[in-house]
Parts: structure tokens; sequence; C-alpha cells
């Protein structure tokens, strides 16, 4: 059992995950947006090879109107 | 042509949106679309979780491949925030580089923390950002910010959302006068007069979001503001004219006028 952080909600995961498996967790894959995993971008030729970890604190964020 | 020139790319209209609080998506769109405006800003936020499937995504609507997309820091108060910020934005524009940073100081008044601003653009321009950077009236501050590499300075005409005008003319002057890269006017414009005002300073450029989205009738102020924009531009490059508050001289010949004689009796003024 691992337990992510995500957008600022605790998520408990049975096994490791690595960032496409979270993407499709989240149903984010046909969507603009990008991921943070502890304070660093994860690129998206990146997503299949990172492993995702106990404790690990993620950022999804998306474009939203603004000024 | 008179181009705004920002980074090395060229625009036709010197008016920047933003996309905020309008009441959906096809205002938004139609209110953009209307001013005329190449560039908009957008904010980067959390994506809500277990909600996102059916959502509308704002750059469905107004598409980076249409506009320049302008990434903003709003609700940074931190240096770490503002440049963690504009990290995220970057990847999900596909590595765009051109962001609009701004470090907030105040919940209250918004106005910036100019000190932080400055380390967050230091460390920014080093990753290659390019930055248009918002920032107080000061114009020492403005000087500086040039100097370490942002490539659009946008001092304030008042506090964000205030529609209050343009508070400090002669301040923005001063920013104008000693500016080699844009001066954009950014937060404080209520109405068109203000964003022609700005534009006749010698402003480059103005941006806005709040006086159009809160306007009764966005999309028709989105249009005044288009024309605001455009006329203030043509006023200050055709140059107007000096005050004279003393010296009034007609725009009529002086000779000739018809009233001032009828047969031998005099009925104009006595000295004429």
């Amino acid at each position: 059992m691992i337990q992510l952080t995500i957008n600022g909600q605790s998520q408990q995961f049975e096994a490791p995950i690595n960032v496409t498996q979270l993407i499709d967790h989240l149903a984010l894959h046909d969507k603009r947006f990008a991921i943070e995993r502890n304070g660093e971008i994860v690129p998206r030729s990146q997503f299949s090879e990172q492993l995702l970890v106990h404790g690990d604190q993620l950022e999804v964020v998306v474009a939203v109107g603004g000024g | 042509m008179d181009n705004l020139v920002i980074a090395g790319k060229s625009y036709t209209s010197r008016l920047l949106v933003g996309t905020g609080k309008y009441k959906d998506f096809n205002e938004t769109r139609t209110a953009v679309e209307t001013s005329g405006a190449e560039i908009i800003t957008v904010a980067i936020r959390r994506t809500n979780i277990g909600q996102t499937a059916d959502q509308p995504n704002l750059l469905d609507v107004l598409s980076p491949s249409q506009y320049t997309l302008l990434p903003n820091t709003a609700g940074c108060y931190t240096v770490d925030d503002a440049v963690r910020t504009l990290r995220l934005a970057r990847e999900l524009l596909d590595g765009h580089s051109l962001v609009k940073l701004e470090v907030l100081g105040d919940p209250k008044t918004l106005f910036p923390n100019v000190v932080e601003t400055l380390k967050a653009a230091e460390i920014l321009i080093k990753e290659s950002f390019e930055v248009m950077v918002y920032t107080s009236d000061d114009p020492i501050l403005a000087k500086q910010l040039e100097e370490i590499g942002c490539v659009a300075i946008m001092p304030l005409a008042s506090l964000i959302g205030s529609g209050m005008g343009i508070l400090n003319p002669w301040n923005l002057q001063i920013i104008i006068d000693n500016a080699k890269v844009p001066v954009i006017v950014d937060a404080g414009v209520g109405t068109a007069s203000d964003a022609t005002i700005a534009m006749e300073l010698g402003c480059d450029g103005v941006l806005m979001n709040t006086a159009i989205a809160a306007a009764k009738d966005p999309v028709l102020m989105a249009s005044a503001m288009r024309k605001a924009v455009e006329s203030g531009r043509e006023a200050y490059l055709a140059g107007r004219m000096e005050k004279k508050l003393y010296s009034a001289s007609p725009s009529s010949p002086v000779d000739g006028v018809i009233a001032q004689t009828l047969g031998d009796k005099k009925i104009g003024p006595k000295s004429a």
C-alpha cells in the first residue's frame, strides 16, 4: 500500500504506480495538464518511467481563466 | 505597420486581455474575439481530482494555436510558488516560454511584492523564460526589471480589479521615457477612456480583465476597449497639440464674418 498526496488530497494505492497509470486513474489522459512531483516537473516523456513512491507529493494543474 | 513587438514576436493588437471572471466559456470566447487581442492571460490551477471527466477546458475554447497564451502567477505570494507555477505552465503549454510574472504582497490590495518579484524574475530569466513582469509604478524598479532581462514591464495603473484608472500618469510617463522594452499598463483600467489615456501617454499596450468581464455587457466593452486602445495609440503617434490656457485661437478664419456689419449699422461687438 502506498500513499500519495495529489493536489493536497491523500490517496492510497494498492501497489506502486507510474505516472501514466496515475493519469489513467485520474481520467486525465485526453486533457491538457502538467504534473509536478515533489517540486520537480515530470516531463511527458518520462510518464511511463517514473514510478511513484509512498509519500510523493504531486501537483496536477490545468489552465483556467485568469487575468 | 505599427506593431507591438515583445520578445521578437510581432503583434498587431496592443490590447492584451485576461480570461477570468466571465459567466461562461462562451462569453469568454466572444469577448476575447471582439477585443481583437492576440495575447491572452490564463491562470494555472490544480485540477479538480475526480471531477474532470466532462468539464470543458479553457484551452478547448481559446486555442494556443490561435492566441499567444500568457500564463500568469496570480495568487502567488512567494518566489517559489511563482517559479513553480510557471515551470508547470511551460510544461503544460509545450515549452512556451512567454509568461506573466506577478508576486503579490498583500491579499487586501494585491499590491506586488517588488523585492520578491525581482528575485523570481532573475530565476526565471536564467531558466530562459521570457518574462513580462507586473510591478508597481516605481520607475527605478521598472528600470531594474528591464536591466535583468524582463521582456516587458507592466506597471499597474491602480490596484488589480479596482477599476480606478490611472492614478499616477507622471510615474508612468517616467517609466515609459526610460524603458527600451515595451511598457504595458496592467491592472486598474476601468473604462475605455482609461485605456486611451494610457496609450496617449505612450504605453505600448494595455492589459485588462475585470474592466471587460465585470462590465454589464462584456462583449460591448471589449469592443469599446479595442477602439480605445487604437484611438489612444493613434493620438500618441499623431502628437497632440500643445495645451494653451490663455491663447485661444479660432479654427475658422477671423475675417469675413457676415454678422459683423449689416449695411452701415454695426451690430457686432463694439470693439470689433
